[in-house]
């Protein structure tokens, strides 16, 4: 995006005023009327000096006319308005709404798992590559499995994250495991690598008696407060705000961890996308920001949901440092994601990571994407732009990995999630005091008197209720 | 520092007089859900004096408030010490004294701040505690009632605070898919203790937008737990109390009745979520209402005392759910129901109650129930317009009377 600079004669306060542009942004100065002190929980924090000043303070309208005055710069090409001074000039010039050059993508593999001379890169080491491949192929062989089952009739509906295996497992091994994540529903990998188990994902996707949600949410709308993990809410966006809080709280509270939260390509339409990252900005809250471009939302391709250069470019909107990542290079993901979530923390800004992918996946069991977009796109993404592959060649590059442990790894992981798969299918479904619990901490009256009625309903007529239905 | 829980009145008034002081909130010392753990005792208030008496008074029959907006209300014949203050400083110091007891409460809205607050309900607090746990947030009610989820899911009480309750419709699908539901859906491992909180109701011209009545839209969110405050003592107790709660829930304030002025105890006290409050024991007619209309039904007591009636006037307090238990006992009393609210009369809480005495209460009824609500319109800016909207005391005279024929 082309700005232009104020003229000024004196470069220095102009420079202080105006932003780097290419990509991403790197420093930005701090008027005194920004951040906040956390005076009452306990003692002043070291990362907050630098920012700090009591806002309202500084709002005192003696104060406001202090800063005015004890500027020296009698600068006639600058104005002062509410904000800040401004330079100005005389040429009538609209800013266009894109810049000649789309901003460049971050990656550290090329196709065929090669690292690109010369990366900035986080080095991974063996153990921790090879956790990350594991379950990488995991995660494929957990998507292919449920999908099957559902298309069998044993689960409702799935979703699948076939195709952005690395932004899900290379991100999660990037964070704290008292990060907490807000998931939008397409990052069951970031649970699986904090060690949710496939039987704790079977049993959610069969809403059994077992299933930490008790049975209440649709599958793939995991939640696991042991893993930081909160639950998914179907509706788009509403996670973002909430990140916002997140971060906030852990800002009071002074812990070393962050919010990171994930949104699709479409999600950023909504409107809790944009308030999402402005809370998060004002606040100054420790919040990773991490957006699957991945080409689709439903039927509606990117050209059709924004007119922008992607997200990347919304984060300057609203003064969040940005990137763009190659969302299929795992190498990739882990550094970008590990240097915003050190930023986050330390600096207690947000961040927001664009990362590049696709939907090789249909968007849910309940679409067919081949009815709004070519087959053959859809292979070329499969075959030739795979992001577990890529990473496999890497890794086995490396002498890491060989083509037994592979087969080794794909068969037990089979067997386990077929095992899984069977035994929720056995399990119970939750009891019918599950209908009327968590409602409130504590049954209201009307909830147990509906629940009276209801279980004497169910003992008069058993022949009504499904078999196995039971108190 | 003892913690005297202070009754509604209601059980006692109707049975005999149970003196069991308790310490904190009920809840979690009797099992299940009983309302009638929280008593009176030794209170300050006319009601535990003159219990059994024949003259059964309860202070606020004494003192009929001739308008809504009273400032300067007569002082109830208290005899312990206590301090007088207006309901938004009742609000302010039951948030206050919640903050200092808690560091994990904190308030979020627009202007809370430095600014005190619109209403002043959040003066000098940001003053006390900083600028981060009472903070400003930029302008998106859904923004920052989400914020206040994520925040409460991560461990922290947030006090949202709507600018105005119509403000809050901005807010619905956070307010409705998230903050009721998550503790459901995440199978009880995520609790949400928010508090929400805003004026509401029609105000002297303020206009449509900002007159709403948002208890009808919210009633049917299965999570939340909705009071609505009336009176300083009452608007304190129910603050602390919805702060303590481990449930969402909704506090509804008026906006013209930030000014009433009141006597309240100096000792800490909260007041029960689920409980109705006892305005006016009677005999003839129960008289069930809540926040503003209040005021308007006892200013109708005073007309119908003279013409020679006896009502029973209840304040319900909790909108959701309701204390069928108080209710119940009245009805039972006087046969006779008249509801009065201030929300539309399509789909109000009026309906809902009347639609929930019927079914329960239904062989004690010798009348059937008259709801008295405002009319299905939006509400206009012009001062004749807006006030005939609203119930006013002579139709509740009228009601009753036909009610009681």
């Amino acid at each position: 995006m082309a700005i232009w600079f104020a003229r000024s004669r004196n470069i220095v306060s102009s420079l202080r005023h105006n932003l780097n542009l290419s990509g991403i942004l790197v420093q930005r100065d701090h008027s005194p009327r920004h951040a906040f002190t956390n005076s009452q929980l306990s003692s002043r924090s070291v990362f907050l000096d630098s920012f700090t000043s009591l806002r309202h303070e500084s709002t005192a309208v003696e104060k406001q006319l202090d800063l005015v005055q004890q500027s020296d710069e009698e600068d006639p090409q600058e104005l002062n308005f509410p904000g800040g001074k401004v330079g100005y000039t005389s040429e009538l010039k609209f800013i266009p709404e894109s810049s000649s050059r789309r901003v460049p993508c971050y990656r550290v593999l090329d196709e065929n798992g090669r690292i690109i001379p010369d990366s900035d890169f986080i080095p991974v080491s063996e153990k921790l590559a090879v956790r990350m491949y594991e379950h990488m192929a995991t995660l494929q062989v957990m998507d292919h499995i449920f999908y099957e089952a559902q298309r069998q009739g044993r689960i409702s509906f799935y979703i699948t994250t076939v195709g952005e295996e690395a932004v899900n497992i290379a991100s999660a091994a990037a964070l704290a495991p008292d990060d907490v994540v807000l998931p939008q529903y397409r990052e069951p990998g970031v649970l699986l690598w904090r060690g949710f188990t496939l039987q704790e994902f079977a049993n959610q996707c069969f809403g059994n008696k077992a299933d930490h949600g008790k049975g209440r949410q649709m599958p793939v709308h995991y939640g696991s407060n042991r893993h930081s993990y909160f639950t998914v809410s179907s509706p788009i966006a509403t996670q973002l705000p909430q990140a916002a809080g997140v971060g906030y709280s852990l800002k009071m509270e002074k812990k070393n961890a962050c919010a990171v939260t994930f949104i699709g390509d479409g999600g950023t339409s909504e409107g809790d996308f944009h308030a999402g990252l402005n809370f998060a900005a004002v606040m100054e809250a420790p919040v990773v920001f991490i957006c699957r471009n991945n080409g689709w939302a439903i039927s509606t391709h990117i050209s059709e949901q924004f007119r922008s250069d992607g997200i990347v470019v919304k984060g300057q909107a609203y003064g969040i440092r940005s990137i763009r990542v190659d969302g299929n290079d795992a190498l990739a993901i882990y550094s970008a994601v590990r240097s915003a979530r050190e930023m986050a923390v330390k600096e207690q800004r947000p961040v927001l990571i664009e990362a590049m992918t696709y939907r090789v996946g249909h968007h849910s069991t309940s679409d067919d994407s081949t009815k709004y977009r070519a087959a053959d796109e859809i292979q070329y993404w499969k075959m030739s732009r795979n992001p577990v592959n890529r990473f496999r060649k890497w890794v086995e590059d490396n002498g890491w990995w060989s083509e037994e442990d592979e087969s080794k790894l794909r068969s037990d992981a089979r067997k386990q999630l077929l095992q899984a798969i069977q035994a929720a299918e056995k399990s119970e479904k939750p009891p019918l005091t599950e209908l009327f619990s968590d409602v409130y901490d504590v049954k209201t009256k009307n909830l147990e008197e509906q629940e009276l009625g209801l279980k004497e309903l169910v003992e008069k007529q058993p022949q009504d209720y499904p078999p196995g239905f039971h108190i | 520092m003892s913690a005297i829980i202070h009754g509604a009145g209601a059980a006692t008034a109707l049975s005999t007089f149970n003196f069991k002081t308790l310490v904190a909130p009920c809840r979690t010392n009797i099992p299940g859900r009983s309302k009638r753990c929280i008593v009176a005792a030794g209170s300050d208030d006319d009601a535990s004096k003159s219990f059994g008496s024949s003259i059964l008074t309860v202070r606020h029959s004494q003192k009929l408030i001739a308008n809504a907006v009273a400032t300067k209300a007569d002082m109830s014949a208290t005899t312990g010490t206590g301090h007088e203050l207006l309901l938004f400083e009742a609000l302010q110091e039951g948030l206050e004294e919640e903050m200092d007891r808690d560091p994990h409460v904190c308030v979020m809205g627009e202007d809370v701040g430095h600014y005190g607050g619109s209403y002043k309900v959040t003066k000098g607090l940001a003053d006390k505690f900083g600028d981060l746990r009472v903070l400003d947030t930029p302008i998106c009610e859904n923004a920052f009632t989400g914020m206040g989820i994520g925040a409460a899911m991560t461990g922290l009480r947030p006090v949202i605070e709507g600018m105005n309750m119509g403000f809050l419709l901005l807010a619905f699908n956070q307010i409705s898919n998230n903050c009721g539901m998550l503790h459901y859906t995440s199978g009880g491992q995520f609790t949400i203790p928010v508090v929400i909180r805003g004026p509401g109701g029609v105000g002297r011209q303020l206009g449509a937008e900002h007159s709403q009545r948002l208890e009808s839209y919210f009633q049917s969110i299965p999570g939340i737990q909705m009071v609505a405050c009336s009176t300083p003592y009452n608007a304190k107790g129910l603050m602390k109390a919805a702060i303590r709660s481990e449930n969402p829930v909704i506090l509804f304030e008026h906006v013209l009745l930030y000014n009433l002025k009141e006597k309240i105890p100096d000792e800490e006290y909260i007041c029960n979520l689920e409980e109705a409050e006892m305005v006016r024991p009677g005999e003839h007619i129960t008289i069930l209402t809540y926040s503003r209309m209040r005021y308007h039904v006892m200013q109708a007591a005073k007309t119908l005392v003279n013409k020679g009636y006896d009502p029973e006037v209840i304040d319900i307090r909790s909108l959701k759910p309701f204390d069928l238990y108080t209710i119940g006992n009245s009805v039972k009393k006087t046969h006779r129901v008249l509801i009065v609210e201030e929300c539309m009369r399509t789909g109000g809480i009026g309906a809902s109650l009347t639609a929930a005495i019927n079914e329960n209460f239904h062989d004690y009824l010798d009348a059937p129930v008259m709801c008295l609500s405002s009319q299905d319109v939006p509400t206009p800016y012009a001062g004749t317009l807006e006030e005939w909207t609203v119930v006013q005391p002579a139709q509740i005279v009228t009601a009753v009377e036909q009610l009681c024929q």
